[in-house]
């Protein structure tokens, strides 16, 4: 009898041990997948924040830009560097003959005429002189200078040429190749070149579409969940909206995408491509995350507190705005940014709405054409240069970034300013 | 003087009846005391004279209650106006989770009963010395009224339904949730609120209705068996349930 007691113990135990092991081990998966994809990306994104650049010695040729020797602004303006620019890429190597002298070019970005254009601007003396002047490197030298460039496959199947490449490892040799940070990845719309391909478009995009997002879906889920919470009577008919709303919540975004496309671009003739088209999609698809957070933390505020206001004699909007609402401000202001962080993170309602198209200008409101963050990704996964393997995944490492930052300070609001009560 | 009459009030949670024909008079100035086993509907009859049932969509109320003869179940009554008449403590300590400044300004606030700040401080001490806590709190009246003691809490309660000047202060169980030394300083309070004001007191211990009140109704199951005066209901009652009760044979 005594026995079989302390078998059975022995067994309960035995069982709980198990389910511990199994329930470590799941947490043991979930961080181990999470670690290589954290590392994967980073290995492969963190070089995307340096860019090589090419010191060359540039002779401010006056004679060469059509100007005189003490020029005016607007002729230093409208000069031309484009010769000056080609003769200091072929001086690079004295001997060479056209074909290498069109390689030489190619080693440096197609901003190489403008960046030389910077440099006398910012100091006119400099007519006359020569002057060693930092050119952003051709995004395949710059794989190359990082290490990811494949040097010992046959040259005809690189975009890199042998003397491409014996001209640079001499350049290297002399110190003048230079590696600093990518300061032009956070400033620069996007580009067919990814030398000179960054995020500011689809960063502000992302940003305005957020604003816009926020500005409707907040207010209206927010006085949506006030009246249905405290106001609606319970009927049929609340509890048909109720279940619906939470229907809302798991429609596939691909459906709010088509839901913009059809009614905001083809009925109202809203600006295709535009941060405020994208904005309101996300709304859409934001508001009954919103309701549904607003609801449960409007549920939350204890039954006790609208007693007591409604007891002192206050009317019931009064019970609901001077205490109700305020008491579940935190749990609903978390529940918003959580939203609208599913919504910064959101693809396929955007490409739909044509937030895919290429822009290369930077928008200056949520009129302006402009991509966002996600479909950037998406857009520079489908390229096909090597230089933009490290340019997605610097692009979702900021993706990521912008999400923690949202729901750090979710939880930050949530924990801060939520209210105790006996 | 008769303050509240009500007449044959019937209480339905949708289909199921709570109170049957409740008739009961309450005088100006006494304590009532309202007893009985739970869920026989003492403290929903209570929660009718300030139609606090209302908040409940499923509840109704039938009958008359009259309230310095005025019917507060018509369709003229305005419940605010009422509600300002008709204070309420409840079962559990339940201040604001705001300063008790605010807690006790809340009503006069919201009923426009001070012009300027000097009146408004003036109500918040005379309310908080008649509830007996303005010598504990009153070098921190700018700290959260949650932060108090269970007691402390609900004499902040009483203090705030009586900042408003009610002429009927409802009061459900308030003792239900304190230690003895908090309820015997809400009852010695009681004693000296019901010169100003009308009590109703819903209340689990008989040694209390029997301390605080002049009279007594019995309640069982939605009826009110018996009521009159405390003395008579504890030492001589003509109902043999309500004997039953007081004796301690059920409930």
């Amino acid at each position: 009898m005594n026995k079989n007691k302390e078998q059975l113990l022995n067994k309960r135990y035995r069982a709980e041990r198990r389910f511990r092991l199994y329930g470590q081990s799941a947490i043991f998966m979930a961080l181990l997948f999470l670690t290589i994809f954290i590392f994967k990306i980073f290995s492969t994104g963190y070089t995307a924040f340096q860019k090589t650049w090419l010191i060359v010695p540039v002779n401010f040729d006056a004679e060469m830009m059509m100007i005189d020797q003490n020029p005016s602004k607007e002729d230093l303006q409208d000069a031309d560097y484009y010769d000056i620019a080609l003769k200091s890429m072929a001086d690079l190597d004295q001997n060479a003959n056209d074909d290498q002298k069109n390689q030489l070019k190619r080693m440096v970005s197609y901003f190489f005429e403008k960046e030389i254009k910077n440099e006398i601007l910012n100091d006119p003396s400099l007519i006359g002189k020569t002057k060693e002047v930092y050119l952003t490197a051709s995004d395949d030298l710059d794989q190359v200078f990082k290490g990811n460039y494949p040097r010992d496959l046959p040259e005809d199947q690189r975009r890199v040429s042998d003397y491409q490449l014996k001209i640079f490892d001499q350049l290297v040799a002399k110190g003048k190749v230079e590696s600093k940070f990518n300061i032009s990845f956070f400033t620069y719309a996007d580009s067919r070149e990814a030398e000179l391909a960054g995020i500011a478009s689809s960063f502000m995009g992302s940003i305005f579409s957020i604003l816009v997002c926020l500005m409707i879906a907040f207010p209206v889920a927010v006085l949506a969940a006030i009246y249905l919470e405290e106001f609606a009577p319970k009927n049929r008919f609340t509890d048909f909206i109720e279940v619906n709303i939470n229907n809302l919540a798991a429609v596939p975004s691909i459906v709010f995408g088509l839901l913009g496309l059809g009614v905001l671009l083809a009925i109202f003739h809203l600006p295709r491509s535009t941060p405020l088209v994208g904005g309101i999609t996300l709304s859409l698809m934001t508001l009954p995350t919103i309701i549904i957070a607003a609801r449960a933390s409007l549920k939350a505020v204890p039954p006790s507190i609208r007693e007591a206001a409604l007891a002192m004699g206050a009317s019931r909007m009064q019970t609901t705005m001077h205490h109700t609402v305020p008491l579940s401000m935190p749990g609903t202001l978390s529940g918003t940014i959580i939203g609208l962080a599913q919504a910064l993170g959101e693809t396929a309602p955007l490409i739909l709405i044509g937030m895919v198209a290429f822009v290369n200008t930077i928008p200056g409101s949520p009129m302006d054409p402009a991509a966002s963050l996600p479909v950037q990704i998406y857009i520079w996964a489908e390229s096909a240069e090597r230089g933009f393997v490290e340019k997605v995944s610097a692009c979702i490492m900021v993706l990521l970034g912008f999400l923690i930052i949202m729901n750090l300070f979710a939880q930050i609001i949530r924990h801060k300013f939520e209210k105790k009560w006996s | 003087m008769i303050k509240i009459k009500a007449k044959d009030v019937d209480v339905f949670y949708g289909k199921k009846q709570a109170l049957y024909n409740i008739s009961l008079d309450i005088e100006e100035n006494q304590v009532t005391a309202l007893i009985g086993p739970s869920g026989c509907g003492k403290s929903t009859f209570l929660r009718c004279l300030n139609r606090m049932n209302d908040v409940i969509d499923i509840c109704n109320v039938k009958g008359e209650i009259l309230i310095n003869d005025f019917n507060i179940n018509d369709k003229s009554c305005d419940v605010v106006r009422l509600r300002e008449k008709i204070g309420m403590v409840f079962q559990k300590p339940n201040p604001f989770p705001k300063t008790l400044y605010e807690n006790v300004s809340y009503g006069p606030t919201i009923h426009g009963m001070a012009q300027s700040k000097q009146e408004m401080d003036e109500i918040v001490e005379t309310s908080l010395k008649k509830a007996a806590l303005w010598e504990e709190v009153k070098d921190r009246l700018h700290e959260p009224g949650t932060g108090l003691s269970g007691g402390q809490q609900q004499r902040l309660c009483i203090a705030r339904a009586i900042s408003v000047r009610p002429e009927v202060i409802l009061m459900d169980e308030p003792c239900s949730a304190l230690d003895p030394i908090a309820t015997a300083q809400i009852e010695e309070l009681i004693d000296e609120l019901k010169k100003e004001h009308t009590i109703i007191i819903v209340t689990h211990s008989m040694a209390q209705a029997a301390r605080v009140s002049q009279n007594t109704g019995f309640f069982h199951l939605g009826h009110l068996i018996e009521h009159g005066p405390t003395d008579k209901i504890f030492k001589n009652p003509d109902n043999t349930k309500t004997q039953d009760y007081i004796t301690g044979r059920f409930g």
